[in-house]
């Protein structure tokens, strides 16, 4: 089972994701993503530093949201990809449609220069 | 060697899969990255078995069979006597409609067809058999 937390921070929403998302834990993340959605309009960044695997049924619920956030003219953005998990990015050429950064930093900077 | 997994129909299993196959593959597999796309793709492939031919029925089950004799080839074959679902058949949508339809599935079989070699299904003893093969370099 992944553990997922939930954090606000100043003017920014953090979801921290461990262990593994699968066809079966999906719906755990999707659930997540939706309340980040509903109780605030701050930017989220999305933290994988300790997500060890993912499967389609996972990317398919980033995905899922890229549209939403536009709407909402707030920012996704996923950061501190396992090689194996950002492997798995790659297979599908998610990087076009994901805004995906190195680590914090770069995903805060992304944030400010935007 | 042949190693077989019997799994009952239920999305909780799909660890133990995983594990299973990691395991069965270690000596054959030994390319880290090679490995873990095979753990993914058959991830993938048994699921979308449990989902779309099963309903996550935990009373049905699938049968995994990892064949690592030729040390060149791994070859998979997954029986299952539910309605086979053929993924050469399946029309992956495009990644721009996924966004644009807030659609959640669809990439699984992206990621198959990508990772794996060949992919053909045929029957024997009146069960449907999926046949997949990665070759090792």
């Amino acid at each position: 089972m992944p553990d997922i937390h939930h954090n606000q921070e100043n003017n920014l929403q953090v979801l921290t994701i461990s262990g593994e998302i699968d066809a079966s834990s999906s719906i755990d993340l999707d659930q997540a993503i939706a309340r980040c959605l509903t109780e605030s309009k701050n930017d989220l960044l999305i933290d994988c530093t300790a997500l060890n695997y993912i499967s389609s049924a996972g990317l398919g619920v980033f995905m899922s949201y890229v549209e939403e956030f536009k709407n909402r003219q707030s920012r996704m953005i996923i950061f501190g990809l396992n090689p194996r998990v950002a492997h798995t990015f790659s297979l599908l050429g998610l990087s076009d449609l994901l805004t995906v950064a190195e680590n914090r930093t770069e995903a805060e900077k992304i944030l400010n220069e935007a | 060697m042949k190693r077989r997994h019997t799994i009952a129909c239920s999305l909780s299993n799909l660890k133990g899969v995983r594990d299973f196959i990691r395991e069965s593959i270690s000596e054959q597999v030994t390319n880290n990255i090679t490995s873990e796309d095979v753990v993914l793709a058959l991830d993938e492939m048994c699921s979308n078995l449990m989902i779309h031919a099963h309903q996550c029925n935990p009373d049905h089950t699938i049968e995994l069979m990892l064949d690592t004799t030729n040390p060149n080839c791994l070859v998979v074959e997954i029986t299952d006597d539910g309605n086979a679902f053929d993924i050469n058949a399946f029309r992956e949508p495009e990644l721009n409609n996924l966004v644009n339809e807030k659609r959640k599935g669809g990439l699984g079989i992206r990621l198959v067809k990508s990772i794996m070699d060949s992919i053909e299904y045929f029957e024997r003893n009146g069960a449907k058999v999926c046949r997949l093969t990665k070759k090792i370099q």
